[in-house]
């Protein structure tokens, strides 16, 4: 998110593509936040530590909820 | 674009691969229903199902929101559409779907019917703002994630004192699909598909949550795994869904924490809450009457309840009899059992709805499925 607007809108880019959406359905937004936008709206922002939590599971091959890993990557 | 790339790296990809692999049991099968139509479209985008082994199937759900509208409702928007008083507003991807006798809102359109495509529900209410000779309607489709929008845009008409601005309101609900899958007679008599396990919508639990799943997978001993729409999410969901398999577990598990909670946005079912109340029952194409699946606008609300205001009676339309999309939507047959298709059924000239969106099964198959099967037939 680049910018909060007037009447609950916000500025937002994806891949350098720019676009005005509603945050009226989001709480607590702010610049640099990450939302998920459907249809013109924010449906949720992306937890940044959830977000890289997973992809450090990922990397490590293991599932969300389980302490086991898979074999190490090559 | 961060979030997105990062999620997609194949080597990783390859080693989920590796591990769904070497954890499945060759004498069980796992039959994976992923419900929502971004997942068909990811899962044959990114060649998931390549990496699977045999007994690991993806069977496509109903998920698609353009797929499950049955042609009657079609055809009261082109009704609709064709009052002259009317301006209809509707997503872009409706436009080609097919109703009665080949009829659509596209061609309609090309016939002088005013209708616009438009992005976002605000768009509606400005045309409504600025054209107040005009009657705007906004045909409101779609499962949780598009309700709260139509609900923000009747708000904000209301406060605008709009009085020509409404809502055809056709919106449908997520649990109750999947129920009907589970357990509904009718689809019984159809045909009904066995799945072992579901991956569960991204966009739409960001809204309910994973709460709402709790009861099928205790009802019915199906594992609900919730994932996001990148190539690794759905892989890292179909290995906990393996697991949970293997050990007869059927728990509702989120892969997709980093947007999805177990109550969900709280605002946005708020609003849905505010404006919105079931229907006794609504018709879906492919699972046919059901109960307790739709809603309509409250009566409170009734000023701007199109079908209402335009006193609209539900029109039953039969779909092209040699279309299989109701099966398709079941997961019961897949796109290459239609002999439709890609021969009289293509994305240009869609015969069944399954073709027109994105999201559908028969378009994600055409788009990126066909090469494959040609490759297969070939070797």
């Amino acid at each position: 998110m680049n910018a909060v607007l007037p009447d609950g809108m916000a500025r937002v880019t994806l891949s350098g593509v720019s676009m005005e959406v509603s945050i009226a359905l989001v709480g607590d937004v702010g610049v640099g936040d990450y939302v998920i936008v459907h249809v013109g709206y924010a449906l949720a922002r992306i937890d940044p530590e959830e977000a890289e939590r997973t992809l450090a599971l990922m990397r490590e091959g293991g599932v969300i909820g389980s302490s086991e890993m898979m074999e190490a990557l090559p | 674009m961060k979030y997105i790339d990062e999620y997609r790296d194949g080597r990783i990809a390859q080693a989920f691969a590796r591990q769904i692999a070497g954890e499945v049991r060759a004498e069980a099968s796992y039959r994976l229903m992923e419900f929502c139509g971004g997942h068909t479209h990811a899962i044959s985008r990114f060649g998931i199902t390549d990496l699977l082994p045999a007994n690991v199937r993806m069977i496509h759900g109903p998920g698609c929101p353009v797929c499950v509208l049955p042609v009657g409702r079609i055809d009261m928007a082109i009704g609709l559409a064709r009052r002259p008083e009317v301006t209809l507003c509707t997503y872009g991807d409706l436009m080609r779907v097919p109703g009665s006798r080949g009829a659509s809102l596209l061609k309609a359109k090309a016939a002088g019917a005013d209708i616009r495509m438009v992005y976002s529900t605000l768009d509606a209410v400005r045309i409504a703002e600025a054209e107040p000779s005009r009657e705007v309607v906004f045909f409101a489709i779609g499962f949780e994630t598009t309700t709260p929008p139509t609900a923000l845009a009747i708000r904000l008409a209301a406060a605008k004192a709009l009085k020509n601005f409404s809502v055809f309101c056709n919106h449908v609900l997520t649990p109750a699909a999947i129920q009907s899958i589970l357990e509904s007679p009718d689809v019984r008599a159809l045909g009904r598909v066995r799945v072992d396990g579901f991956i569960g919508p991204s966009h739409v639990s960001t809204i309910i949550g994973t709460q709402p799943y709790e009861f099928f997978a205790e009802e019915f001993g199906k594992p609900v795994v919730v994932t996001g729409f990148e190539p690794l999410d759905v892989l890292q969901a179909i290995l906990m869904l393996v697991r949970q398999v293997n050990e007869g577990r059927h728990e509702v598990e989120n892969q997709y924490v980093r947007a999805v909670t177990r109550d969900g946005n709280a605002i946005a079912k708020g609003e849905v809450a505010e404006f919105f109340e079931l229907r006794k029952s609504f018709e879906w194409r492919g699972l046919g009457v059901v109960p307790y699946s739709g809603l309509r606008l409250k009566q409170a609300y009734a000023t701007f309840d199109a079908e209402r205001r335009f006193d609209l009676a539900d029109a039953g339309g039969e779909d092209n009899p040699a279309c299989e999309c109701g099966a398709i939507l079941r997961g019961v047959k897949t796109p290459t059992e239609c002999k439709l298709f890609g021969t009289l059924c293509t994305p240009d000239t869609p015969m069944g709805s399954c073709m027109v969106s994105s999201e559908g099964a028969c378009a994600a198959h055409w788009t990126y499925g066909r090469f494959r099967d040609r490759a297969r037939s070939a070797a």
